[in-house]
């Protein structure tokens, strides 16, 4: 079952084509891996397919739905979460209420019951609490649950932030060089961690990483862009073979 | 019993840290509220600092609301002073008109309150949807600008009533046409005079309490923490989900509504409302009191409201040296709050630490 096909997607910045004729089909519950040399427009697919920037041309269909053009809140309600390249943090809040805003959607109460502490601001807070201590168990999180998030060590806030993108209940998640400055060990640590979350969350996964152990790891496709064109698509051991890649990307 | 009192020693400790702030900041309003009144009533409080009661309440609203647009929503706001003046016009135009039919004061004023707030946070929601669009520098330079606007348009307001109904002008009170026996009500630069003086201390503390609370309980509700995601990165805000928009003219009409609750007892504290008390020195004045008292801190901002409403009149035996000493309090308060070394000195020279210290110290001897 195809959870997102994107055909066609293409956007310039003046002359340049940033990305050219994107096509791409991901299976439900895949994790598929998206690398690439530096500036080869790996990022600007993820800002494509969460609405940050208008495609020129092509359309994204998520799980049935065509969400093309679509601004990046609608498209995060659809079911697309995502983390970033460099960390985006809510950094003066607490770790716990970083993941609570990410269940902002799927635990609604109104600003009056809030205010004014009705019932109904007790059983939502109740339940956002539980949900969110769920998710921090997952990520070993939980007894720095009320630390300031920017107190955290990089690599807990790099998966804090995935946390975040998991609390808001996605069909498919963008994690953007989830593994950047990290040491291997963490790097093992947190690709334990990505195979944990895909088993208790059913979540497909489209990851942009350049550390090769980790994509060779646990991917179970890979594409290759360069100058916003694809490269090569396919089977890791194919993908990674392919003497074009290896001269563009990978070297010899 | 022992055991009993220990029980009770870690419950208190285990209550949640901002609940712990939260009586802590209304305690100190409680405690200065009751010392106030006993010094009041043995007459040993000066005629000055009596005068200054209400102000202080009402400054310290308009902190503590500047402070949930600067500090907790993060945008710069030049025209809070705007909103105050709304609040205080429509409370008064109303109190105005309705003594003589709602012979109850107490609901009157209260009415007066909701009516001040609900005018000022319709206002809120009106300029919010124009001009929080923009960021940073611009958003300061058209909140200054929106400010200003309404501080001079209702400084050419003529309104009166008589038994026809209310008769409005932006000429002179002639053109008013009222019938004999009308009443003009808001006499254009003149404002409102001999408006019902309602405002005392205690409802001024009053509704500083629950302006906290307001604010308070926000902050620590679902609204509140989308208002702070937005705040500290509005790219990952809106890629969870959170409609940045609507929680931003959310905060910025809450902003301006208690705003203008702080207007309506302003305006019942004094004989006449004119609209140019309500200028841009008045918003950088509240700007100042909130940055002093720190941003996103409640309790500093009431405490710089409380300090910098008293000590003016206070210097005023320096005369022209006043404002001088003034800025320099400023600066001193500003390095004390923020320098790196003053924050480690007052890390090192804490009460709590004192206290731990000299229990230490008793229990060895």
């Amino acid at each position: 079952m195809e959870m997102l096909s994107v055909k066609n997607l293409s956007i310039s910045f003046g002359g340049l084509h940033a990305v050219d004729s994107f096509s791409i089909t991901i299976n439900k519950g895949e994790l598929y891996g998206l690398i690439g040399p530096n500036g080869a427009g790996k990022t600007t697919v993820f800002n494509l397919l969460t609405g940050v920037y208008k495609p020129d041309m092509g359309q994204v269909i998520l799980d049935g739905e065509n969400i093309t053009g679509r601004s990046t809140i609608e498209i995060n309600k659809a079911g697309v979460a995502r983390t970033f390249q460099n960390i985006r943090l809510f950094k003066n809040m607490s770790v716990l209420d970083n993941v609570k805003c990410g269940l902002h959607n799927d635990n609604k109460y109104s600003t009056f019951a809030g205010i004014f502490r009705l019932p109904s601001y007790f059983k939502t807070e109740k339940r956002m609490n539980e949900q969110a201590y769920e998710i921090l168990e997952v990520f070993g999180l939980e007894k720095e649950a009320k630390i300031l998030s920017s107190n955290l060590p990089y690599g807990k806030q790099r998966k804090l932030e995935i946390a975040r993108a998991l609390a808001t209940n996605p069909k498919l998640l963008l994690l953007d060089e989830p593994a950047a400055g990290m040491n291997p060990s963490e790097t093992e640590e947190l690709m334990e961690t990505i195979n944990l979350v895909r088993k208790q969350y059913d979540v497909t996964i489209l990851l942009i990483e350049h550390d090769m152990k980790l994509v060779a790891g646990i991917c179970e496709k890979i594409f290759v862009l360069n100058f916003g064109i694809e490269l090569a698509n396919g089977l890791p051991q194919d993908v990674l073979n392919n003497p074009e890649v290896i001269k563009a990307y990978l070297g010899e | 019993m022992k055991n009993q009192v220990l029980n009770l020693k870690t419950r208190v400790m285990n209550i949640n840290k901002s609940t712990r702030s939260n009586a802590v900041t209304i305690g100190g309003i409680l405690i200065a509220y009751v010392v106030c009144t006993a010094l009041i009533n043995s007459g040993n409080m000066s005629n000055l600092l009596r005068n200054l009661l209400v102000a202080m309440c009402y400054y310290s609203i308009m902190a503590v609301s500047l402070n949930l647009t600067v500090g907790i929503l993060g945008q710069l706001s030049l025209g809070h002073a705007g909103f105050m003046c709304i609040g205080a016009f429509t409370g008064a135009f109303f109190s105005k008109i309705t003594v003589n039919t709602i012979n109850n004061t107490f609901i009157r004023f209260t009415l007066a309150i909701l009516i001040g707030a609900v005018a000022a946070g319709l206002f809120g929601i009106f300029i919010g949807v124009v001009v929080l669009r923009l960021k940073g520098d611009y958003l300061a330079i058209v909140t200054l600008a929106f400010g200003e606007i309404i501080k001079n348009v209702l400084n050419v307001f003529y309104i009166g009533y008589d038994s026809k109904g209310i008769h409005f002008s932006m000429k002179d009170t002639a053109s008013l046409n009222l019938e004999e026996g009308g009443m003009v009500v808001v006499k254009g630069a003149q404002g409102i005079s001999g408006t019902p003086r309602n405002s005392t201390f205690t409802i001024g503390v009053i509704l500083l309490i629950i302006t906290y609370l307001i604010i308070v309980n926000l902050v620590n509700s679902r609204s509140g923490r989308a208002i702070m995601a937005i705040r500290d990165n509005h790219i990952a805000a809106e890629s969870v989900g959170i409609d940045i928009t609507k929680y931003k003219i959310l905060a910025f009409s809450i902003s301006a509504a208690l705003a203008g609750v702080a207007g309506v007892l302003y305006s019942h504290n004094i004989a006449t409302v004119q609209s140019t008390k309500f200028g841009y020195n008045t918003s950088i004045l509240i700007l100042v009191f909130v940055v002093l008292g720190g941003m996103g801190n409640l309790r500093g901002s009431i405490i710089a409201a409380i300090i910098l409403t008293v000590l003016p009149e206070y210097l005023r035996f320096m005369q022209d040296y006043r404002m001088l000493i003034y800025a320099i309090v400023l600066i001193v308060m500003m390095i004390f709050n923020w320098g790196p070394a003053c924050i480690n000195w007052r890390k090192n020279h804490s009460l709590k630490d004192l206290t731990k210290k000299l229990m230490k110290a008793k229990k060895e001897a």
